[in-house]
């Protein structure tokens, strides 16, 4: 008969061997280590792509060296056709958005800090976290295959739009196995974004140490709790979406697909479907997903900001609140995406209404963060530099977002590179500058070695300045009308807008460069960089009271008592000057 | 006995004694609030998302309906008696739970009584899933595939996506009576907790998707 014994659900004993520890480890550090790395993984392929489309846009005829090994129907000789740089703009948008934007700000850090931040020994369910992982590296394999095979990477974008998306390889190369594959992946990574966010909620919910209240957490955690909130609910419609895409491709079925398509000289079989009905389930998502990617970086920007600043922000509380409403909001807006899409005017108007809303709290959130900065005594690291940096392309990519927000501007500039460099900035670069601040603040903790500093803020400035310089003329070109997604440009209007797209093309490839900068001080500084000791930060929040790295279980069997509010700064401690969370000494202030 | 004031973590030198006799299964109950147990949470975490899903589901179903080819699709019978399998399954479920949940040690006995109407459980559900593809025989038999009209569409696709949800009950009561059988498992009440709700759920997410069928399809 059944024995019992009092069991611990969220304890599990040291790994041994090699496979356990590091590959299908259960260790929520591990798969957070995980994450990252994928991320990387993706991020340097994401970026050799668009390399790849802007050396072609600028030079068309030019031969690429090697190309022709990858892919020999979509670059002939080394030169890319039009269908091939879709392709090539499709797997850009895909790895970029699902692998690395949400990889590595939300899972990647999420899982690594969320469970120590909180004072928990691991996630809820570990194995539901190992499974996660593994399900989104399949997804990441599947995706990639699609490189390879003869049909070659979808040229649907990113967004994937029916009925392109869905009729199959008689609307060209890439729409036959390559989309398969592509909506296969992405079902896989929602099944994986799934499972993630139930961990994430779970363990915040029920985890949390001793006095560890929810308004007590960091704001990095309060963001990765908002932000697996909306990925619950954003994947739960993608993944339902996919697979009706799927069945629209290979069952036969119409959900997409209109009736009397004629492509490739064959009547397409399908009557009925709504191309639309895709637009709005993806868009349901895909509007959330903006967020996704935005608010860890918010939460992790905010983080070391305040520990940067040696003093607390006007009010932390107010950047929960205001995350929160930007999460409830992210719901209502999906539709300023399809302005254009022949939807009915007045819903345009109502979209337009909540989505000028969402300003409100996002320009809140900036003022705290500057007005907190006022007279703060800085210290200036790599970490910092690139959370300012994520202020100021959050402010200059935000700012164009108040007139895509408005139908009749939007109609002038929807598809065009207007659109473009608006989420460049504000979702993609600035999401980007949160994970490369969380890196070099936390790469300490995650492998108890220092960051090169001087290399760290060499990166930041070449970074800098060249996403400026990249993406602000793409703002100019949309204005006057450069429509997105060309492959070259023929004389014609165009034709004088050449020089600046020449110059975008060399700013992206000194930046691009740089990023070798961080990668070989990631990799140089994993192996040989200054021993890290606990606190290398003089930082408050709970991942700084235990070792750099930290033990398989997080506090050595300890288990964590909380006393103060996250961010005691400025106030007179046994430390200096600043109070731990878990140190049980009163507070002096002044 | 219920551990109304657990430290965290309850040591082994905290838990409570074994029984003399060896043949009752003691369970953990842990106390809020510092229950380290968060498959209760879980649950319905997992809930919501299904919801979503589902409801993701209902809105492309009132979005396809505007085209002009609806038809109309005569429901098979069939569907009513797995509809009340399904409900059955989940009284049962109720009794072996409530049987086992009144204490934190429970007699052979009751463990017993409870492993029948788990079992029963199983059955019923294993009966709902097979009763399924036995209405999905019959559509097709009549020539309604899934690609036939958007009727038959959704309607495979409703089915398909619950049964597959159902599957994962099955699989949890399956590990359910594993955990209650195995010599010295270790067994946590907030597991058996999780697996009715979610059962129960199905039971209700099924009475929604039927409503659905029988008004929309």
């Amino acid at each position: 008969m059944a024995e019992a014994s009092v069991q611990q659900a969220h304890v599990h004993a040291p790994p041994e061997g090699f496979i356990r520890k590091n590959v299908f480890s259960l260790d929520h550090k591990v798969i957070g280590k995980q994450y990252y790395g994928l991320a990387l993984l993706a991020v340097f392929t994401g970026m050799a792509l668009s390399w790849l489309m802007r050396f072609h846009l600028v030079w068309p005829n030019a031969k690429i060296f090697g190309l022709e090994l990858l892919s020999k129907n979509g670059a002939p000789g080394g030169v890319i056709t039009p269908e091939y740089y879709l392709s090539l703009l499709t797997m850009h948008g895909t790895l970029m958005v699902f692998f690395v934007l949400t990889n590595a700000p939300f899972a990647g850090f999420g899982n690594y800090f969320l469970p120590i931040q909180i004072g928990a020994e691991d996630m809820a369910f570990p194995r539901f976290n190992m499974m996660s992982f593994w399900v989104t590296f399949v997804a990441f394999l599947v995706l990639f295959t699609a490189f390879f095979i003869p049909d070659g990477p979808p040229t649907s974008g990113w967004t994937a739009y029916a009925p392109l998306s869905a009729v199959g390889s008689d609307a060209g190369p890439g729409l036959g196995w390559g989309q398969n594959l592509w909506a296969i992946s992405i079902s896989l990574f929602c099944i994986g974004q799934l499972l993630g966010s139930l961990n994430f909620i779970s363990t915040t919910l029920d985890l949390r140490a001793k006095g560890m209240t929810l308004m007590r957490m960091p704001i990095c955690t309060w963001a990765w709790f908002i932000t697996s909130c909306i990925g619950l609910l954003a994947f739960a419609v993608l993944l339902p979406a996919c697979l009706l895409l799927i069945l629209d491709r290979m069952a036969g079925t119409s959900f997409f697909i209109p009736a009397g398509l004629v492509l490739s000289d064959r009547l397409q079989n399908h009557a009925g479907g709504s191309p639309l009905l895709w637009q709005h389930l993806f868009w349901f998502f895909g509007h959330p997903e903006v967020y996704i990617a935005i608010l860890p970086a918010m939460g992790i920007v905010s983080h070391v900001l305040i520990t940067s600043m040696r003093k607390p922000l006007l009010s932390a509380k107010v950047i929960i609140y205001s995350m929160m409403s930007i999460g409830f909001l992210s719901w209502m807006v999906w539709g300023h995406h399809m302005f254009v899409s022949g939807m009915n005017p007045f819903s345009s108007l109502l979209f337009s209404f909540p989505t000028l809303t969402i300003t409100i709290p996002a320009t809140i959130m900036t003022l705290i963060w500057l007005g907190s900065l006022y007279g703060a005594n800085i210290r200036i690291t790599a970490a910092s530099l690139f959370a300012l940096g994520f202020i100021s392309m959050f402010v200059s990519g935000g700012v164009s977002g108040f007139f895509l927000a408005q139908p009749s501007i939007d109609i002038y500039l929807h598809a065009t590179y207007f659109v473009v460099g608006h989420f460049h900035m504000v979702m993609g670069v600035a999401a980007i500058f949160g994970i490369l601040s969380g890196t070099y603040f936390w790469f300490p903790k995650m492998s108890g070695r220092m960051m090169n500093e001087t290399l760290g803020k060499l990166h930041f400035w070449i970074t800098f300045i060249g996403t400026y310089c990249i993406f602000m003329p793409f703002h100019y070109l949309g204005i006057v009308g450069n429509v997105r997604r060309y492959s070259s440009f023929v004389n014609d209007y165009m034709a004088p807008l050449i020089p600046l797209h020449k110059f975008i093309t060399v700013a992206a490839l000194i930046t691009g460069a740089a990023q070798f900068i961080f990668l070989y001080n990631l990799i140089h500084s994993r192996f040989r960089g200054k021993p890290a000791p606990e606190n290398p930060w003089d930082g408050t929040s709970l991942e700084w009271t235990i070792p750099s790295p930290p033990p398989w279980n997080n506090f050595g069997g300890k288990h964590p008592v909380v006393y103060h509010d996250s961010y005691q700064y400025g106030v007179k401690g046994s430390k200096g000057d600043y109070v731990m969370q878990d140190s049980p000494e009163q507070i002096v202030t002044g | 006995m219920i551990m109304s004031t657990t430290t965290f973590p309850p040591t082994p030198a905290q838990a409570p004694p074994s029984p003399p006799g060896g043949n009752a299964i003691k369970i953990s109950v842990r106390a809020k609030p510092r229950s380290p147990d968060a498959s209760r949470s879980g649950i319905w975490v997992g809930i919501f998302a299904i919801t979503m899903s589902f409801a993701a589901f209902t809105s492309a179903l009132f979005v396809r309906q505007g085209s002009g080819d609806w038809t109309h699709l005569a429901v098979p019978p069939l569907l009513y008696v797995n509809t009340v399998v399904l409900l059955i399954s989940s009284f049962t479920l109720e009794i072996s739970h409530r049987t086992i949940a009144r204490g934190l040690e429970v007699e052979a006995s009751a463990l017993r009584s409870s492993l029948r109407w788990l079992s029963v459980t199983l059955a019923l559900g294993l009966t709902f899933v097979a009763g399924q593809y036995l209405a999905w025989r019959k559509l097709a038999a009549q020539g309604l595939y899934l690609a036939t009209n958007p009727n038959s569409s959704f309607f495979y696709v409703f089915t398909g996506m619950h049964g597959l949800h159902v599957l994962g009950g099955i699989a949890a009561l399956a590990y359910l009576i594993g955990r209650l059988t195995g010599s010295r498992s270790a067994f946590r009440l907030s597991t058996f907790d999780a697996t009715a709700i979610y059962w129960h759920f199905m039971g209700g997410l099924w009475l929604y998707l039927l409503l659905l069928i029988r008004t929309r399809l």
